[in-house]
């Protein structure tokens, strides 16, 4: 036990376990330094710092009573508990809580798929629940509905829509929170709480209609600690029969404007799945000139040498769902719509597979378009299938050899849903990084962004750039994250703010968002106390301190 | 890291199968670590490789065949040296970009009976 609880004293902390071992047995709770390691950020920028956010502790209930059980002990103690699912925000924290001797609440034991509803195209999950478990029981009971999944299969359902996490498929699915329907909600004083329908005792429409009648606090447990999610249900996409993909390219740099104008108008009409932008440009990233060129924002000699290369400025890559026929007649409307807003586009037929795809076709590289024009598909994510293929990024790889990214973290600011948005905040990061003295990962002229919430654009900008794979001292790491809260200071005053973030940046984040002298957060922590009046349910998270603990907000590396 | 790499070394200098052998004998502890091992190891550890050869379908797998060059195998179902206590370390400390394992998704059993299964995959493999 070589961390305590804010404001427990050993003899009351030894106490708190014996009570937990009480509700959930002696297996079950974890204080030890070997069992507590596994409940650390595995890739925190604090690793074996005196300031790491480790817990003091962990239990891990098997029921909703038990976790009930747990808060009220939490608040007779007044300790602060932090929830998990299956742990896995990784980049953006792992298990780690925002208070360094926090007790964590695994609540991975909870793992039972409580419900799928074919027909009403619907499931009810426990937190413990990961895609690949959903995925895996659609499939063993040969349902006809899909999971949009996130990129990495072992996280969960309701830990990822908690994060307000995404995913690739149509616009409100892949949009996880926003896909949710119906929550059960232990609070702190641990009564239970239901969302929307599920209010109404009865009621048959928990998981149709969620919004119920009178304000909907449902947004509170999300990136929040109003409460302890202990069931979720979410809306599953039918199965369709047929998969289609395009590639348009458009000529010039300017034309990215009409491009997302018409790729937002087939987005909002719910035509397509999440549209992959990219610039064909990069493979001219050795050129001298070329980077010269795009470091100055030199559009005509940007367009001039893509021209010289017989090369597109941008690319997009459209996906429809549907029918054989229904997902053709869309894509050549799709055709006709860019032809007709766009000068000089090229369209070109992708992918035209029959679904549920065999695990080969999903294995299979993707390179259906002349060259020198690639396919950004990742088949897995866009048929609901979940994996791990990209772990690739924070692990040895071919490119790097003989590190990993210790420091794999995630950072995306909303960008306007617009070319004219994305042309100005790509020169925005640029100059935000150059004052930083970040070195980017990959020239902003030609970063594009990505759509996965389905009404706006993020983009990864210097602060997300920064994190690779040479930031493997500690004194790098606290340095990197030094420079990531100048970055997002600078980011907010050129108008841009976060979607998620991990604990240790967090109040930085929450501080972009400050609106009428932090209106926002003040409301939220009025709430917090009257809700939480001892601060007990994951104080911190999402830049909201309870007030018994709300001296430490920023005062991690402050 | 010092003490885990220590650990570590120690497990595989005292005794190669240490921990292993008797649960290798066990046929429901090696089918119990075939089904642990397919759900929650291959989906980054399994021996199928597909995709762009830049970034292959599965990190696990190829992040080992990057560090070791041939020289061991890649494929954790044709290694001989991940016994009970070495498995025990890595999964619960983890290991470069692979994250540690809590007992709630991987039991000590589990990872008992991965260690079964390995034992018998790689001499199946003829290893």
């Amino acid at each position: 036990m070589s961390i305590l609880p804010p404001g427990l004293s050993a003899r009351q902390f030894a106490r708190v376990l014996a009570e937990f071992e009480g509700i959930v047995g002696k297996d079950w709770v974890f204080s030890g330094d070997e069992d507590i390691a596994p409940y650390r950020d595995h890739f925190s920028m604090l690793k074996g710092q005196p300031d790491e956010l480790i817990p003091a502790a962990a239990v891990c209930p098997a029921d909703v009573a038990q976790v009930q059980a747990i808060v009220r002990v939490a608040n007779r103690y007044r300790t602060p508990l932090f929830a998990i699912s299956t742990g896995k925000n990784f980049a953006y924290g792992g298990p780690a809580p925002n208070v360094r001797g926090s007790i964590t609440v695994d609540l991975k034991r909870m793992n039972r798929v409580l419900e799928i509803d074919e027909k009403r195209h619907f499931a009810v999950v426990e937190p413990g629940v990961s895609y690949m478990d959903l995925y895996r029981t659609i499939q063993e009971r040969n349902l006809k509905v899909w999971v949009d999944t996130a990129d990495v299969g072992w996280g969960g359902l309701l830990g990822n829509a908690m994060e307000r996490g995404t995913g690739y498929t149509m616009g409100p699915y892949r949009d996880h929170f926003s896909a949710h329907c119906g929550m059960e909600v232990v609070l702190a004083n641990g009564e239970l709480l239901r969302t929307g329908m599920g209010a109404l005792p009865g009621s048959q429409t928990w998981h149709e209609y969620r919004h119920g009648f009178g304000p909907d606090p449902a947004g509170l447990f999300a990136q929040g600690g109003f409460g302890i999610v202990v069931k979720m249900g979410f809306r599953l996409m039918p199965q369709p029969e047929h998969w289609r993909t395009g590639l348009v390219t458009v000529p010039k740099r300017r034309d990215l404007v009409p491009l997302i104008d018409t790729v937002n108008y087939l987005t909002d009409l719910f035509v397509i799945g999440e549209p992959l932008y990219a610039s064909p440009l990069r493979i001219l990233k050795d050129d001298a000139a070329f980077v010269k060129a795009a470091e100055a924002f030199d559009e005509a000699e940007l367009d001039r040498l893509a021209a010289a290369h017989s090369l597109h400025a941008w690319q997009v890559e459209l996906q429809f769902y549907g029918s054989e026929r229904s997902t053709l007649a869309n894509w050549e409307w799709a055709k006709e719509l860019v032809m007709r807003n766009i000068p000089g586009a090229q369209c070109f037929d992708g992918e035209s597979l029959r679904v549920p795809v065999t695990q080969e076709q999903i294995e299979r590289t993707t390179r259906p378009y002349p060259a020198p024009y690639a396919s950004q598909m990742r088949r897995n994510v866009m048929h609901g299938v979940p994996k791990l293929y990209v772990w690739w990024m924070p692990s040895r790889t071919e490119e790097f050899p003989n590190s990993w990214n210790e420091s794999h973290v995630g950072l995306f600011s909303l960008v306007g849903r617009s070319g004219e948005a994305v042309l100005k905040a790509q020169r925005d990061f640029d100059a935000i990084a150059r004052q930083h003295g970040i070195r980017p990962a990959s020239l902003y002229a030609i970063s594009t962004p990505v759509n996965w919430h389905q009404t706006t654009f993020l983009m990864g900008n210097g602060a997300f750039g920064s994190s690779t794979h040479n930031e493997t001292t500690p004194e790098a790491k606290i340095a990197q994250l030094k420079v990531l809260r100048e970055v997002l200071k600078a980011n907010a005053a050129a108008g841009y703010g976060d979607y998620r973030a991990p604990p240790v940046l967090q109040d930085a984040v929450s501080d972009q968002y400050s609106f009428n002298d932090h209106v926002l957060r003040r409301f939220n922590e009025t709430l917090k106390d009257a809700i939480d009046p001892n601060g007990i349910l994951l104080p911190g998270r999402g830049g909201v301190w309870p007030r018994a603990l709300r001296a430490l907000r920023g005062a991690l590396r402050k | 890291m010092n003490l885990r790499y220590g650990l570590w070394v120690s497990c595989i200098a005292v005794s190669p199968l240490c921990g292993v052998v008797a649960g290798a004998e066990d046929a429901a502890a090696v089918a119990a670590g075939k089904s642990v091992f397919q759900l929650r190891c291959a989906p980054c550890h399994g021996a199928d490789r597909g995709g762009d050869p830049a970034h292959a379908l599965l990190p696990g797998t190829d992040a080992l065949r990057i560090k070791y060059q041939g020289k061991v195998p890649a494929l954790l179902e044709q290694r001989t040296d991940l016994t009970a206590p070495v498995l025990h370390v890595f999964l619960r400390h983890g290991t470069w970009s692979m994250p540690p394992f809590r007992k709630t998704e991987l039991s000590d059993a589990d990872i008992d009976h991965i260690a079964a299964y390995l034992a018998v995959a790689s001499h199946s493999t003829g290893r």
